[in-house]
């Protein structure tokens, strides 16, 4: 089997112990959560530290899920099995529950955490179409003290996010807004593999209409991508199947996917309006409680 | 259903003590439900070093400079190989299992990316890795042909100019069936379907990846090998030809090997190196691969581009089959099939009907991928002919319109046209085809499923039922036709009754996971009447077992069971002879009842086996010219291979917004002859069906065209898990071979034969809709799509 | 550096280099040789060893984050020579072959069952997808945690499993 390079191996105690060994180790440093995109990567050489900071005794402090009155705050450590079980997450944000389904495998999600999900920036990773969909912010600590980037801020390019080498995430902040639901649908090759496209969908009603919508797609291009042109289109519209399919249109549009092993750009582009559509039909079906 | 004989008996609960075929639990089970297996990587001998290897990562080129310098500066390596150290040794080269020579180091030129380089032996497996990361080589590359249709254009670079006056990339060409009689019929017939298919590059990938662990001992000269080999005694033979050591200082272990499927039957370089390794440190030395090893250098299955045709009457008669075939056997013909058969047994491409003529025209090429060719549980290559007439007689049914059920009943070789001699002069034992897809369609309800499907398509909806009838040819192998390297291929039995009447069964096959240990107790104890419990099989080890050739081609049960049976009628005959010395009668008044010897007529009047095995040990007088104990030997060749055949069906669903394919049902009825268990049958075909679903939908092993390998993970290289495949339905049919001694025949690799053309059959039936006739495998959302909107694309 | 965790109940302290994989430290420096490997990736499940009472890969976990924290392995199935009815599961129903994953699933199931003492097939297959087996098909691995589910809940009445005559 497959072995990583040797690196020195510290614990973190506390997110401000993690930001002082950050910014004594700098770049040859890295945070290790779950470990299940960065250790198989270190394993096949491809990425290579001097340090490694184990943060998984953070979990104490960054492993929640709180409701709040206006916003649901997630801790960065919680970890992907926490955010499938939630009641919470289920009742208020079904996306969640619907991509944690289909997240790697039961094992995996026992590990992974939402935080070293989103960091690892990999373009196919699901839960950055989730909190991309839900409008989600992200909260940064550093030496300096906290900021908050919203989602296109967060993502600089594949593998590449607004943390700084001396900073963590801590925390994803998601507002809470009435008389909407969400929903979420992958294609993979099988399961437990990347998201061929997957693709979050949120919808708000009022009075029959469809007040906000958003999309976030994954694997259809660097990053996760919100579609603005969907959500203008399905402003003020009744929800019908024409009008997902006009959405389905739009997204598969406005997304740039290539082709490689998990599938051609014209069938990634295909799906990317096939699962819009779907996951809008689904989030309205559930706002109208004909689904759970 | 049964047509052939009784139902087999079915016991369970192991304290019975039963004797003789019937649902068994597994002897080995209480070790490994334990974590007590013994597999190589668990296998710690003290001050063992360990071995890891370099590989190039460029497809094609020559080897400018190898430095270790840096690397034989590490403080834990006690050693490097390099091509150039082995040259000196006469080992930098050796024969592969079909008479093609391989590197096992290369010493000038890389043929295929990841070919093995250089190796390190260190104190242990984290330093040996970060020592290769200090070896430095410096490579010219050349220019890389990855495709076989490309291979043979004169621009193509010549991969093999180590071969004397090689001009091309042409590896053999190979021809089977009468070309005139065939062309004849095809000239005349009224109804012609052609259909160009590809069987992609797929890997065994056996969950335990290879391995082994070598320890030389320099006084004796003794070289003990632990290695995941299918055929220990076969490599022991070729690791002294290659290496001049002599074969009864060589003792090649295998211990318990985490699946096999062809992929450990070659003899590997990993292996060499291992052994060299040991004998130049005087330290055992442990191998193990790792996961992108396993698949980007070992024993690769398939690879065939067919072009076939198929003649029939426009009322459905199918008058014969002829098919032009490109193989790619990659580097190096490293294909492990007998000798005499470079396309395996191919050969069978005719299936399981009755016609008038039948050929095959081939051409392999080699190019810059990892050697292998057989593998991945086909049968000498039985797979890719299953899937060529199954899938030529589904583009017939389409062309006529027929029901593809119906027009393989119109075509079925009848029961009584047995034994049958096939237009390419195979010899099918036994069957009764038309029961056993009698079977399946009942099990199936086809004609509900037909329904079901015209009111699904009416709504839209895209539901599939896909068909495949085959026959097997499996067990080699006679021995005026079949060796490897001049072997024959007979395997070995040795049989021990013990004075306390247990036993000790020897045999030559050893198992990767089939359960020898149960099965072949089961064989012996319904031949000698003693309980299964009471005989231990020993298997895997050259030094406590007799020659033989191994375990692979589903030949385990059709020779080693063979052999098995008449090695354990030998030692009931000298019991025969034996209880009549003791009861004073002559050996015609003796009557054998499963486990005792009674007086014809006098009943009461008898002697155990185990009574019997006491007095072979004692003091009695024995009869005239008869030794003493009760043990047998034998040395068994097969008369013929035996000819395993099924049915089976495929129920699909496919999602026209996605193309995602699901498999809905799937019932497979096989005929493998007598089942001896028939718990280990099932699980056999279980695990067939699986490989089935892997190939038709997303296995494959897949290159850019700069020869790197995409497959190289089991990231990229997709194997079905426990959500992909359905609830198996499976029926069977009983129809002895009359070529076995008690009747059986291999059933391992049937339902990885089988199975591919059903699920691909039923995804093209669900695609009706679309116009479809064919789409090569896999089936992946994406390329599935690209077929739906007339882009089908063959596999790269 | 040093390390300290429990493995099976038992208080284990060795000295590792940081970058230790758990599945090698069990394997190379305890001699638990029942937990197996079979990618580099995480994506086999060979390796499935508990981690605080929770499956996990050992061969994405490093032995130094297991520090402190408590590993069960298969070896620790079998109590006072009594083995867990999830392992009479595998054998009753044929859920194994070559014995390769059988560590691994073991380890999963049992978690299965401890949280869900009546999964249904479904459920079964949703656990076990994070690892491959190669030999068995998983339809033999499904009846044998119904099997184990039967029998620890008292309801077993027949065999779940294999062809009836």
């Amino acid at each position: 089997m497959q072995v990583p390079a040797p690196f020195e191996y510290e614990r973190a105690t506390s997110v401000d112990h993690a930001i002082g060994l950050l910014s004594r180790r700098g770049s040859t440093a890295r945070l290790v959560a779950g470990g299940h995109s960065l250790l198989p990567m270190m394993k096949l050489r491809l990425a290579n530290f001097e340090y490694l900071i184990d943060i998984n005794d953070l979990h104490r402090d960054l492993g929640f899920i709180k409701v709040e009155p206006s916003r649901v705050r997630i801790g960065a450590m919680t970890r992907h099995r926490e955010l499938l079980e939630s009641d919470d997450l289920r009742r208020l944000f079904p996306v969640f529950n619907d991509a944690e389904r289909v997240i790697a495998d039961p094992l995996v999600r026992n590990r992974g955490t939402i935080g070293g999900a989103l960091c690892q920036a990999d373009p196919s990773e699901d839960l950055s179409a989730v909190c991309t969909t839900l409008d989600a912010s992200c909260v940064i600590r550093g030496p300096a003290g906290e900021r908050v980037v919203t989602m296109a801020q967060f993502y600089r390019g594949p593998y590449e996010t607004a943390v700084g080498p001396d900073e963590i995430l801590t925390e994803i902040r998601i507002p809470l807004r009435p008389n909407g639901s969400s929903a979420f649908e992958k294609v993979g090759r099988r399961a437990g593999d990347w998201a061929v496209v997957s693709c979050g969908v949120a919808v708000w009603l009022r009075d029959g209409l469809i007040t906000d919508a958003r999309v976030g797609l994954a694997a259809v291009g660097p990053n996760t991508t919100g579609i603005p042109a969907v959500s203008q289109a399905l402003r003020a519209k009744a929800p019908s199947e024409e009008l997902y399919a006009e959405a389905g249109e739009i997204a598969a549009r406005s997304c740039s996917p290539v082709t490689d092993q998990r599938g051609s750009a014209a069938y990634k582009r295909h799906l990317a309006g096939e699962l819009t559509k779907r996951a809008l039909r689904r989030a309205v079906a559930r706002i109208r409680g004909e689904e759970p | 259903m049964n047509t052939g004989e009784n139902p087999p008996t079915q016991f369970v609960d192991n304290d019975l003590k039963p004797v003789g075929h019937g649902r068994m639990l597994r002897k080995e089970d209480a070790r490994f439900i334990r974590g007590k297996g013994r597999f190589i990587d668990d296998i710690q001998l003290p001050g063992m070093l360990h071995l890891a290897i370099l590989r190039a990562p460029i497809a094609h080129g020559r080897i400018v400079s190898v430095d270790v310098t840096l690397a034989e500066a590490h403080p834990k390596v006690k050693l490097v190989g390099t091509g150039a150290m082995l040259a000196e040794h006469g080992l930098a080269w050796m024969p592969t299992l079909a008479n093609d020579v391989q590197p096992v180091l290369a010493t000038d030129k890389i043929h295929f990316q990841w070919q093995e380089v250089a190796f390190v032996v260190a104190d242990d497996r984290y330093a040996a890795q970060d020592a290769l990361e200090l070896i430095d080589v410096e490579y010219e590359q050349l220019p890389v042909v990855v495709n076989a249709r490309t291979a043979l254009e004169a621009s193509a670079p010549v991969i093999r100019d180590d071969l004397a006056g090689k001009t091309d990339n042409r590896c053999f060409d190979w021809e089977t069936g009468d070309k005139q009689a065939t062309d004849a019929v095809f000239a005349r017939a009224e109804v012609v379907v052609g259909q160009e298919m590809v069987y992609p590059r797929v890997h065994p990938a056996p969950l335990e990846t290879c391995g082994a662990v070598a320890n030389y001992d320099p006084i004796d000269g003794d070289l003990t090998l632990w290695s995941t080999t299918q055929a220990p005694h076969a490599h022991r033979t070729l690791y002294s030809m290659v290496a001049g050591l002599p074969e009864h200082k060589i003792r090649v272990i295998s211990p318990d090997i985490g699946g096999g499927f062809g992929n450990k039957v070659p003899i590997y370089p990993g292996y060499l190196c291992t052994i060299v390794a040991s004998m130049l440190t005087g330290a055992p030395v442990k191998w193990t691969e790792d996961r992108f090893e396993n698949l980007t250098s070992t024993a690769f299955a398939r690879d065939y581009v067919m072009h076939g045709e198929i003649a029939a009457t426009k009322a459905g008669r199918i008058l014969a089959i002829r098919t032009n075939v490109l193989a790619d056997h990659g580097a190096f013909n490293g294909v492990a099939a007998p000798t005499k058969y470079p396309a395996g047994f191919f050969g069978v491409f005719t299936g399981s009907y009755d016609i008038q003529a039948a050929h095959c025209a081939m051409t392999a090429v080699y190019t810059n991928k990892a050697p292998g060719g057989v593998a991945y549980s086909c049968s000498f290559r039985v797979a890719e002919a299953v899937y060529l007439i199954e899938r030529l007689v589904d583009c017939l049914a389409d062309q006529l319109g027929m029901d593809p059920v119906e027009l393989r009943l119109l075509n079925l070789l009848k029961p009584d046209q047995f034994p049958y001699t096939s237009m390419t002069g195979w010899i099918y034992d036994s069957g009764d085809y038309e029961s056993t897809l009698r079977e399946a369609l009942k099990i199936a309800d086809y004609a509900g499923l037909r329904r079901e499907q015209a009111e699904k398509r009416a709504s839209g909806e895209l539901m599939g039922i896909g068909v495949s009838v085959f026959t097997e040819a499996v067990g080699a192998g006679p021995r005026k036709d079949m060796d490897i390297l001049g072997l024959g291929m007979a395997d070995g039995a040795q049989l021990c009754l013990y004075p306390t009447g247990t036993a000790v069964l020897r045999v030559s096959c050893q198992s990767q996971g089939q359960g020898h240990e149960t099965t072949f107790a089961q064989i012996v104890a319904e031949e000698i009447g003693i309980p299964p419990a009471d005989i231990k099989v020993v298997h895997g080890d050259t030094d406590l077992s007799p020659f033989g050739m191994g375990t692979y081609g589903s030949r385990s049960t059709p020779v080693s069971g063979a052999a098995a049976v008449l090695v354990a009628r030998k030692v009931r005959d000298k019991a025969h002879l034996f209880a009549a010395t003791m009861l004073e009668v002559t050996v015609a008044d003796l009557e054998w009842r499963k486990g005792s010897f009674h007086v014809i007529g006098d009943p009461a009047k008898s002697l155990t086996i185990q009574q019997i095995a006491k007095w072979a040990y004692g003091t009695g007088q024995l009869p005239d010219g008869v030794e003493g104990g009760l043990e047998a030997h034998i040395h068994y060749h097969p008369e013929n291979l035996t000819y395993p055949n099924g049915a089976y069906i495929c129920v699909v669903d496919v999602d026209p917004g996605t193309a995602v394919v699901t498999v809905r049902r799937f019932i497979a009825v096989d005929d493998c002859g007598t089942r001896i268990n028939p718990m280990i049958i099932e699980g056999q075909v279980h695990r067939g069906l699986t490989d089935g679903v892997g190939m038709a939908l997303m296995e494959m092993i897949t290159f850019d065209e700069d020869g790197n390998c995409l497959a190289a993970s089991l990231m990229d290289y997709l194997l079905p898990t426990a959500l992909e495949v359905p609830d198996w339905e499976t029926g069977f049919t009983v129809t002895p071979s009359p070529h076995h001694p008690i009747g059986a025949k291999g059933i391992g690799e049937c339902a990885t034969v089988g199975s591919p053309p059903a699920i691909v059959n039923a995804v093209v039936d669900a695609l009706k809709p679309y116009g479809l006739r064919h789409a090569d495998m896999p089936l992946t959302p994406s390329r599935l799509w690209e077929a739906m909107n007339g882009n089908a694309q063959p596999p790269m | 550096m040093q390390v300290t965790m429990k493995v099976n109940g038992n208080d284990v302290t060795r000295e590792i280099e940081g970058r230790l994989l758990l599945v090698h430290f069990l394997r190379d420096h305890l001699g638990l040789t029942g937990t197996h490997w079979g990618c580099d990736t995480s994506n086999c499940g060979a390796c499935a060893v508990w981690l605080d009472g929770e499956p996990v890969k050992s061969c994405t976990v490093l032995a130094a984050m297991a520090g402190g924290h408590e590993v069960r392995t298969v070896e620790a199935l079998e109590q006072r020579g009594e083995l867990d009815t999830i392992q009479r599961g595998f054998m009753e129903c044929h859920g194994l072959q070559c014995g390769f994953c059988t560590p691994g699933m073991l380890m999963t199931t049992r978690a299965l069952l401890d949280r869900c003492p009546s999964p249904s097939q479904e459920e079964i297959r949703e656990a076990i997808s994070g690892q491959v087996c190669r030999c068995t098909g998983y339809a033999t691995i499904v009846r044998s945690v119904q099997w184990a589910a039967a029998e620890e809940a008292g309801t077993r009445t027949t065999l779940a499993t294999g062809e009836t005559p």
